[in-house]
Parts: structure tokens; C-alpha cells; sequence
């Protein structure tokens, strides 16, 4: 439906490849807790069978999908629409992310970037648009079938889980626990591999909390931690479900800027081991420096889509958006 | 594109379009077998009119009686489940007076505040009627809604307001124990035992023509629907005209913002319950007046319904507690023709839950008081 | 906090629930006994005393576990508990009731079932029920879902009530015919089959307890038993008052059921996601729970418990009517689960004993203590009669009547007990504690407890 704005879009991509390539040998190097890469073969073998199956269109685009690579650009968004009682809240979005780079999504308030989040995690349907997740068409799918798939976001408003420990919200996250059968949680036969799988998980989240450095507030209630240690928190739960790709919503909003230093570090760090981000951020500056590439929203559509330079020099973005602050 | 809007819709209509279907179906088998019932004569109109008379009365006793929970609901963002005993308390209040009023100087003062308890007085032996004793009526239905006010400006004040910033559920909770007390108080004062009120015998009534017959319309059945449509009227004026109604539906619509525009809120909800509990106890009244009996439990075996008609009006809306009240008490009474009438309320019941799965905003939507 | 600390409070944890549950249970029946002195009981009486208190407890127990599962661990606010009580009665009643007897000719009959099967359908349309209910209402805030659930429990009742279902008569062959060929014929037992209406059902079935120890082989020795007191302690038929304790220990035992079937339950991942859920079920959904099988399972599971509850409750009382069936029970049920603590078993127990001891029972036996202690006379009549002699500084006859009135005044008490309780202690007995939802301890694995120490503060050293 919109074929000229997507090809603007696009044309900022081939700048992007060098970024692309310096991240791609990070992610061969194999990770210490649960390579995603692999991850991301299975879900795509597992997924691209009852796609065709579902959705015809699939096979329309095929040929055109190989050609790309679809493990390249994990995340595609195309032409997704949402009107809240006659209010066009996302209109015609179309962006997709790299395999292994940190995208920002910038905007100004009410710029429908948190709407365009919900959309694509499945809190919201679109009116209209797809959007993909490794070839596969998740468009309205429930929010748990997209977080499954590895494709997993943050809230806004760090959403804790309060009255459960930090123990209990990171025990949560991983995916397949076996215990999550009531009938294998509570028959004495199939007890013991509850406990067993709850025991292997056990170490993997101590690892994560280690690595957060929040594992000295294991046993606190989560409502009772900080705002930063929520965001910290946060992150380190999302991370747990083995995900490939994370959306964080504003993940350093009321943070203090030592413990933002600190997230930022493990965000890079996370990029370099082959997770993928796409963030929702108010503070430019952050943005800017931290992004290999930056998608600019603007009362419900995309304003502009590029490498951090060329955002900087974008004679659109500036007037619609930036003005003064720059 | 289209294809993946057809696959979304697909979804959507898959997890909802099965009880839409039921709900159709089922509302064309009503109207045919209504149809062919009339067209048979199995159903006379004359009794299909009285029916509907019937709930609509019923309908504007729970509209009346909605709109104060509707407010609170709105207002206060909780469901109040002692509402009930609200209308029992105005109920008893205001029958006390008419008693008072009627039988003074020939029965014990006693027996006449405590509503007869254990048959010491009957309502029928003082001739309560709006016709009868006007003067107990009126002065009965004021101190109905006055006295109302001050128990839910006393409970307020004691039991909601310590805990005004915790959530809807605690509230609900509480006013669950609130609900407890009250009505088991009344009882313990009032009795137990369900007492006829009126000289129903003495009621002027008319019997309507209906084609192939006729209905009833007695003098108490249209002092209700003066009384709802002058009070229905009173509000719309106080929301709609005043300041104060303008701050309440600043309120409704979202609390915060109201307190920041320095909306004073305690004083727009010790507002919401002075409206809210005086229409509750003048409904409370009216429903003992009209109905001709008065037991401990009237209140909440109403409160359900009353939910129900505030559900489907849309919560916070007056005119969809009004409106609502007249589809709930319709359907519990004309229910009958289809089903057998045990299952009158019940079915007042399913229309709320069917409201609440495919409408749960409610059929006259809008979260604004007014 | 050291991780010693923490396992220090696992280890005790056990200890303190079963010590606490010990003294609250130690407390409730010394005062029962004591009453029952004052009242100079025998042994007979005491033993009956005893029997009622602990029918309650259990019956309580029980109930506050089961909505504990909906309420405390996910968050369902369910009004609608005495619905699902007594679909579960009343279904075992129709199953397992005989076929209309001779000279019955005003009682409905049943299928004739054993017992066991009645109680196993029972259960099962329980949670076909909460199946029903739970399909479309679990999307609903919680407010609607108390609305929608109280409405329920009330056509529940009307239907029990109703006049269609009162009675049917099953036909002597049920045939089944297509196109000429009869695949299917089969001869019910029983000749009349319904609810009862509003006269309810008289329960004439086998004895629970009888059931039950029969099928546990323990019927015979059980009669040895009861002639063994008859013989040593309480001549001149013992036989009910045993039988009330007894059934109070089932009833006791099925609590310990609850109670380990409801901890497994919660303490595991699956109660973690319950738990999730209660907390932002939006969370859960994001980190790849589908929430809605949760919940289902959850509500489902406990309509069940519900449902057993019920049947524990009214199958052996001889019959059941509709007006048992109020809404009131489930709202008993609510207090005890507050006083206990919503989100803790334990607490959930508590609050059920002391519900039962406290304020249900309790103010009966308060009256007849007072009664016992002094010559009262007859209670006035009314409200009035008995506040008039105030007037002339006479307190006694509004004494008498208030005491008279204790059954309503009671729920008064109710009422503003939970009024308090959500003043002051929202959380009730245990609800505040960390009953953590996972099946293994979550210390640091590997940790010998020694390097639980103060540098983790500052983190990351053991990376």
C-alpha cells in the first residue's frame, strides 16, 4: 500500500550494511547461556512449516524472503495501521531490524511509538499492516504466541511483578518449564523432574542475576526495589526467556545515571553476543550515540529512517521534531 | 496486506462470533415463538401488556434505585455491594414515618417505628396508601431519602473514607461487611419477618382495555413513575446545570486530573452520596410502597438486578442506569412468555452477562455521569 | 540478608506453620472444652461439642484453601463459591440417591449409584460448571467477574428451586433408534429424577462415613470400636456422637488433602504463573504465558475443590434444601480467607479454623454460656419490648433480646470484623509472608552458605 514511502525507507539499508557486518561475527562467537543464534534456527525451522501451511501469502513472498536471508532482518514491519475512535494512532509504519543491532525509535510524545510496540507484540491488533518475526507472520497474534517466538518486550512503566521476589519474576521467564503443567506439578511421579528442570534453571537465573549485578536483591519483594533495579530487573527477566529479539519501552526512563551507564554497558554487551534491540527512547543524545540506526516517529507515522548521522542531518526531522533541542 | 486484515478479522470473529450467533438465534426463536404464540391466541395481549407494565415499573424501581450506584460506582470507582441495604434502610425509614403518620394516637409509638415487627401493627389496619394517607406517603418517601443520606454519609465517613486511595477490590471488600452489618442490624431491630404495608385492598385502580382484555394500573403504579420521572428529571438538571454536577463528571471521567484542577473531591463525593443515597432511599420507598410487603432482605435481592441494570447502562451514566433499569426489569417479567417464571431473574441475570462478554462498557456506553 | 538467614527460614518455616496451626487449633477447642465444662457437659456432650467445632473447621478449611486458589494465588475474584458448593451436592444427591422408594411417593428418587460414584460426578460437574463460567468470564476485571459469579450462584439456586426441575419421571426404557435399528437400549434404575424444588432433597443414601469406611475396609473394626466406647464409656448408643467425630477427622484429613494438593500447586511454576497473573497479567502474556490456560485451569481446579467442599459439607446432613445455598456462605468464605491471609495456605487454614470457632460458632456458644451462668427468663418478643424497660434504666430485657438475637447479631460481627480487617490488616493472619512459588529452594545452587555475604552487595565479583 505504500510502496514509494517504503523504498525511501529502505534506501537508508546499504549504509547500514558495514554495522550489520561488524556485529554478524559477534554473534558466531558461541554465548555462555543459550546461544540465541541457535535458538533463532529452531524457531525458524519450527516456524516456517505451519506458516505455509496458514497463511497462503506466505508462499507469495518466498522466493522473495530467500533472497534477503530472512535471519538477517528478524523483525520486518509493514504498513501497520491503528486508529483509536477516529484518532490514527500508527499510520502506515513500515521498518524492519537488522539481525544484531541496537535500532532506536524516537519520537515525541504521542508519536504512537508505544502504540506501534503494542502492535507489534500482540497487546494490540492492527487495523491493518503485518508484521514478521523471522519470516513468520505474527500480525494479531496473542502476546504470549509472539513472546514464544522469541520476540519479547519491556514495559514502559517497569512492570514488576511486586508482591514476588526477584527470584520468583526471573524464575517466571523461562520458557518450556515442564512445571507449568499443574498435573506435572503436583503428581509425585512427575514431581521430581519439575523439581530437577527447576533446579538446572536455578543456576542460569543466578548466572543473569550475576551478571545484572542484582543478586544481592534475590530475596527482596520486586515491589520494593528501586526504579533503576526495576528497569535492571526487567531486562535481566526478558533475557531469561531466551529471546532473540528485545524491545525495550523507554528502558532508562527514571533511571539515575550511574545505573544507565551500567544498563547501557549491558545492553552492548548483550548486541555483541547476537541479541537484537529495538528501543523506545525519549533521550535523544542516548539514542544517538548508542544506535546504529534510528527510526524517527511523528504523529503516528515514520518520519525518517537512518544511521544516527543521518538523522542528525535530516532537514524533516529537525523541523518536526528536533527544532530547538539541537 | 488484505489477506493478513482478513486472517486478524478471522481471529477476532472465531473467539466472539459463537455466542453472537447463540444470542441471535436465540432472539429469533423468541420473537417467532412470541409471534406464533400471539397469532394462536396462546398468548393474549392483554396479559403480554400487563407484563410489560409489570417491568416497567419493576425497571424504573431498579433505574431509581441505579442511579446512586451507578455515581458511586463512577465516582468513588467501586462497586458498592451494601447498595442493597442502602434501599433497605430507606425502605424501613421511610415506613416507620408513614406508620408514624397514619396510626398515631391509636397505636403504641413502638410498634409503629418498628414497622410492625412481629405483628403488632399492620400497614393494611392504618390504610397506607397514596391515596389513603397521602401525608404519611410523601413525608414517608422524604425521610426515606434523608435518613438514607446521613447512614451513607456516616458510613462514608467511618468505614470508606479511611481507605479512599486503596483499590476498587479492597472497597468492594469492605463494603461486602458494611453490607453484613447493616442488613443483619435491621433485622435485629426490625425483625425478621416480612410484613405487608399498604391497604393494598384500598388502592385505586383502573383496568385498561387491551384488545382482548385488559390490565391493571393501580394509583400506586403511577405515583412511581411520577416520582422516578420527577427525581430522573431532578438529577438531570443538578448534573447537567450546576458546577458541582459539571466537577462530578470531571470526576467520573478521571480522578486525577480532577484533583489537579483543583476540583475539591471530597466535597464533589460527600455530593455523590447525598444524591447517590437520597434517590437510593426514596427508591427503597417507593419499591416497599409499590410492591406492598417489606422484609430485611428486599434490598439485597434487588441489588443484584440493579447491578445488572447499571452494567448494561454503562457505569457512571444516569440515563443508562434508568435505561438499563427498564431493559432488566422488562426482561425479568416478560421473560415469562418463553420461559418458566422462576427464571425471571435468572434471565435479567444472563442478559447482564451477555452485556458484559460482548459490551462490557455498556449498551449506552460512555463512562460520563450525565 | 545472608543466605544462611534464608535458609534458616525455610528450614523454620515448616516448624512455625505447624506450631502456629497447633496453638490456633490448641486455643480454639481448650475454649471449647472450658465452655463445655461450664456447661457441665459429659463426656457425650463434649464429644458432640467437639464434633460440631471441628465439622466447621474443616468445612471452612477446606473452602478458604479452594478460593484461596482463585483469589490469593490468581487473582480471580470469585462470589459465586456456594454455586459450585452446591452443584456438587446436589449432584451427588441425584446420582447416588436410590430409586424412589414405595412409600416415598412425595421424594424424587436418584439414579442409585454407589456413593463414591455420586461424589466423583459430584466433583466433575463442579468443574464443568467452572469450565462454563470461567470460558467467557475470565477476561472480565475483576469486579464484573464477582458480579457475573454471584449472578451465577444465584441461578444456581433458583434452579434448585425451580418448579420445571423439580421432578421428571425417566422412562422405563431408554431406547436409542436410528432408521429402524435400535443400537442402544438400556433400563434405568431409577423412576423419578430431579431437584426437589423448593422442598429440596432428603438425602437418603447410604452414610457418608459408612461409605467411606466400607470402602476402606474399615467398617467392621469401626463398629468393634464404637461397641468398645458403648461398653467403657458412653453407654446407651454412642454411635452418632463417634460418628460426628469421626467425620469431623475425615473432614480434617481432606483439609490436609487441600492443603497438599494446594501447596504442591503453589509451589511450582505453574503457581508461579498464577501468581504472575495476579500480580500484571499483561507481564505474564509478555513473557510468553498464555494466561488465559492458567486461569482456566486455576478457576476450574478450584470449582472443583468447591465443589467437594459443598459435598463434604451437606451430604451427610439427611437432606439439602435451596435456602442452604445463599450467597451468604460464600461470603462466610471470604471472611475466613481474609482473616487468614489471601496468598498463604496456611493463613488460608487459619482463617478457616478460626472463622469456624470464632465468629460462626462462637457466639452461640457465648450465649449459652451466659444463659447457663444466669436465670434469664424469656426474651421479649421484638425490638421494642426489649428496649422499652430501658427507659427505666431496666438493661435486662434488651440483654436477653440481644443475646436471643445472637444468631443475626453474629453476622453483625462478621460484618464489621472484615470491616476492621480491611482498616487494619488487609493482609490478614499470613498473607504478608513469602510462601515462595517454586518446587526447590532458590538459593544460590552450589552455596554452602559461607559466601553468602555483604560484598554481593556491590555485585558481579563472582562473575
Amino acid at each position: 500500500m505504500s510502496g514509494t514511502d517504503d523504498s525511501v525507507t529502505d534506501g537508508s539499508t546499504p549504509t547500514e550494511e558495514p554495522i550489520e557486518d561488524d556485529s554478524m561475527p559477534a554473534e558466531d562467537v558461541p554465548t555462555e547461556d543459550g546461544s540465541p543464534s541457535a535458538v533463532t534456527e529452531e524457531s525458524d525451522g519450527d516456524a516456517d512449516a505451519p506458516t505455509d501451511a496458514e497463511t497462503p501469502d506466505r508462499t507469495v513472498h518466498a522466493p522473495e524472503d530467500a533472497g534477503v536471508s530472512v535471519d538477517s532482518t528478524p523483525l520486518e514491519v509493514e504498513g501497520l495501521r491503528r486508529t483509536f475512535g477516529g484518532i490514527v494512532a500508527v499510520d502506515d509504519v513500515s521498518f524492519d531490524v537488522e539481525r544484531g543491532t541496537l535500532t532506536g525509535l524516537i519520537g515525541p510524545n504521542g508519536a504512537g511509538k508505544s502504540t506501534t510496540f503494542n502492535l507489534i507484540t500482540g497487546m494490540l491488533e492492527p487495523d491493518a499492516g503485518t508484521v514478521r518475526f523471522n519470516g513468520e507472520e505474527i500480525t494479531g497474534y496473542q502476546p504470549h504466541e509472539i513472546a514464544n517466538r522469541g520476540l519479547v518486550r519491556t514495559f514502559q512503566i517497569a512492570r514488576e511483578l511486586e508482591e514476588m521476589t526477584v527470584l520468583e519474576n526471573m524464575m517466571l521467564a523461562p520458557k518450556g518449564q515442564a512445571g507449568e503443567s499443574l498435573w506435572r506439578s503436583v503428581l509425585p511421579v512427575t514431581r521430581g523432574d519439575v523439581r530437577k528442570q527447576e533446579t538446572d534453571q536455578l543456576e542460569r537465573v543466578w548466572e543473569v542475576l550475576d551478571f545484572f549485578e542484582i543478586d544481592h536483591l534475590a530475596d527482596e519483594y520486586a515491589g520494593n526495589l528501586s526504579g533503576g533495579q526495576r528497569k535492571l530487573l526487567e531486562l535481566a527477566r526478558a533475557l531469561l526467556t531466551d529471546p532473540d529479539v528485545l524491545l525495550l519501552d523507554e528502558p532508562f526512563a527514571g533511571v539515575n545515571p550511574t545505573l544507565e551507564k551500567r544498563l547501557l554497558e549491558h545492553i552492548h554487551e548483550l548486541r555483541d553476543r547476537g541479541y537484537t534491540f529495538l528501543i523506545v527512547e525519549h533521550d535523544m543524545d542516548l539514542i544517538m550515540n548508542n544506535c546504529e540506526r534510528v527510526i524517527v516517529m511523528h504523529q503516528g507515522r515514520i518520519l525518517k529512517d537512518g544511521t544516527p548521522a543521518e538523522i542528525k542531518e535530516s532537514e524533516e526531522v529537525i523541523e518536526a521534531y528536533l527544532g530547538g533541542e539541537v | 496486506m488484505s489477506i493478513s486484515e482478513t486472517y486478524v478479522r478471522y481471529r477476532r470473529t472465531l473467539s466472539e462470533e459463537p455466542l453472537a450467533i447463540g444470542v441471535v438465534l436465540v432472539a429469533l426463536w423468541m420473537a417467532w415463538s412470541l409471534a406464533s404464540g400471539l397469532a394462536t391466541g396462546g398468548i393474549r395481549i392483554s396479559s403480554l401488556a400487563s407484563l410489560v407494565w409489570d417491568g416497567l415499573l419493576r425497571g424504573l424501581i431498579i433505574g431509581l434505585a441505579g442511579i446512586g450506584l451507578s455515581m458511586t460506582y463512577s465516582i468513588l470507582n467501586f462497586a458498592n455491594f451494601a447498595h442493597g441495604d442502602y434501599l433497605t434502610s430507606g425502605a424501613f425509614a421511610g415506613m416507620a414515618t408513614s406508620y408514624l403518620v397514619a396510626g398515631i394516637g391509636e397505636n403504641s409509638v413502638g410498634a409503629l417505628l418498628l414497622v410492625g415487627a412481629g405483628g403488632s401493627v399492620f400497614g393494611g389496619a392504618l390504610g397506607i396508601g397514596v391515596t389513603t394517607s397521602p401525608a404519611a406517603v410523601v413525608l414517608g418517601a422524604l425521610v426515606a431519602g434523608g435518613l438514607t443520606i446521613a447512614l451513607a454519609l456516616f458510613i462514608d465517613r467511618f468505614v470508606y473514607k479511611p481507605i479512599r486511595d486503596e483499590s476498587g477490590i479492597a472497597l468492594l471488600i469492605t463494603s461486602i461487611g458494611v453490607a453484613f452489618a447493616l442488613r443483619y442490624l435491621i433485622q435485629f431491630v426490625f425483625g425478621a419477618g416480612v410484613r405487608g404495608t399498604t391497604a393494598s385492598g384500598s388502592v385505586p385502580r383502573v383496568d385498561v382495555p387491551a384488545f382482548d382484555g385488559t390490565f391493571r394500573v393501580t394509583a400506586h403504579d403511577v405515583t412511581l413513575i411520577l416520582v422516578a420521572a420527577g427525581l430522573m428529571l431532578g438529577v438531570h438538571l443538578l448534573l447537567q446545570r450546576t458546577k458541582l454536577g459539571k466537577a462530578m463528571r470531571a470526576m467520573s471521567d478521571n480522578e486525577d486530573l480532577a484533583r489537579i484542577t483543583g476540583i475539591p473531591t471530597e466535597r464533589v463525593i460527600r455530593t455523590t452520596w447525598i444524591v447517590g443515597a437520597g434517590l437510593t432511599g426514596v427508591a427503597g420507598y417507593m419499591f416497599v410502597l409499590w410492591k406492598g410487603t417489606l422484609g430485611f432482605n428486599d434490598g439485597w435481592l434487588l441489588l443484584l438486578l440493579v447491578f445488572a441494570a447499571v452494567i448494561l447502562g454503562g457505569i457512571g451514566s444516569i440515563y443508562g442506569a434508568i435505561g438499563g433499569g427498564i431493559v432488566i426489569g422488562l426482561t425479568a417479567s416478560v421473560s415469562v412468555i418463553w420461559i418458566p417464571s422462576e427464571f425471571g431473574r435468572a434471565a435479567a441475570f444472563m442478559v447482564m452477562i451477555v452485556i458484559l462478554l460482548f459490551k462490557p462498557e455498556g449498551i449506552f456506553s460512555g463512562r460520563t455521569t450525565a | 540478608m545472608s543466605v544462611d538467614d534464608v535458609r534458616g527460614r525455610l528450614d523454620g518455616l515448616f516448624e512455625r506453620d505447624v506450631t502456629l496451626v497447633l496453638a490456633v487449633l490448641g486455643a480454639i477447642y481448650l475454649a471449647y472444652v472450658l465452655a463445655g465444662v461450664a456447661f457441665g457437659y459429659g463426656l457425650r456432650g463434649q464429644l458432640n461439642s467437639i464434633a460440631n467445632l471441628t465439622f466447621y473447621i474443616g468445612a471452612f478449611g477446606m473452602l478458604a484453601l479452594a478460593l484461596n486458589l482463585h483469589w490469593g494465588y490468581t487473582g480471580l475474584f470469585n462470589i459465586g463459591i456456594v454455586g459450585f458448593m452446591g452443584i456438587g451436592v446436589y449432584v451427588t444427591a441425584l446420582v447416588s440417591k436410590p430409586p424412589v422408594a414405595e412409600g416415598g411417593a412425595a421424594q424424587v428418587g436418584g439414579l442409585g449409584l454407589p456413593l463414591v460414584v455420586g461424589v466423583v460426578a459430584g466433583v466433575a460437574v463442579a468443574a464443568l460448571f467452572g469450565l462454563l463460567v470461567a470460558l467467557p468470564a475470565l477476561r472480565l476485571r475483576a469486579d464484573y467477574l464477582a458480579i457475573v459469579t454471584v449472578a451465577f450462584s444465584e441461578i444456581v439456586r433458583f434452579t434448585m428451586m425451580s418448579r420445571t426441575f423439580q421432578e421428571a419421571t425417566v422412562p422405563d426404557t431408554i431406547d436409542l433408534t436410528v432408521a429402524g435399528v435400535r443400537l442402544f437400549s438400556f433400563d434405568p434404575a431409577a423412576d423419578t429424577i430431579g431437584l426437589g424444588g423448593g422442598g429440596g432433597l432428603i438425602l437418603n443414601y447410604t452414610d457418608p462415613l459408612e461409605a467411606l469406611l466400607r470402602l476402606l475396609f474399615l467398617w467392621e473394626p469401626y463398629l468393634g470400636f464404637v461397641a468398645f466406647v458403648e461398653r467403657n464409656f458412653i453407654p446407651n448408643n454412642p454411635k452418632p456422637v463417634i460418628d460426628g467425630v469421626v467425620y469431623g477427622i475425615v473432614l480434617l484429613v481432606c483439609v490436609g488433602l487441600f492443603y497438599l494438593l494446594l501447596s504442591r500447586t503453589g509451589k511450582s511454576p505453574f503457581g508461579r504463573v498464577l501468581k504472575a497473573i495476579r500480580e500484571d497479567e499483561d507481564v505474564a502474556n509478555a513473557l510468553g504465558k498464555d494466561t488465559d490456560r492458567f486461569k482456566l485451569t486455576a478457576f476450574v481446579l478450584g470449582a472443583a475443590l468447591m465443589g467437594l467442599g459443598g459435598i463434604l459439607w451437606y451430604s451427610g446432613r439427611g437432606s439439602i434444601t435451596p435456602p442452604s445455598f445463599r450467597p451468604n456462605i460464600t461470603f462466610f468464605v471470604w471472611i475466613a480467607l481474609i482473616i487468614g491471609g489471601a496468598g498463604s495456605n496456611t493463613g488460608s487454614f487459619l482463617g478457616g479454623a478460626i472463622f469456624a470457632g470464632v465468629l460462626y460458632e462462637g457466639p452461640r456458644y457465648v450465649k449459652n454460656l451466659v444463659e447457663a451462668a444466669f436465670e434469664l427468663g424469656d426474651a421479649p418478643r421484638n425490638f421494642g419490648e426489649a428496649v422499652a424497660p430501658l427507659a427505666s434504666l431496666d438493661p435486662v430485657p434488651f440483654l436477653v433480646y440481644t443475646l436471643d438475637s445472637v444468631s443475626q447479631l453474629r453476622l453483625v460481627i462478621m460484618g464489621v470484623v472484615l470491616i476492621w480487617l480491611m482498616h487494619n490488616r488487609p493482609e490478614g493472619l499470613l498473607g504478608h509472608r513469602k510462601e515462595t512459588a517454586s518446587s526447590v529452594d532458590l538459593s544460590r545452587p552450589g552455596d554452602d552458605g559461607s559466601s553468602g555475604n555483604p560484598a554481593a552487595a556491590d555485585g558481579g565479583e563472582t562473575r
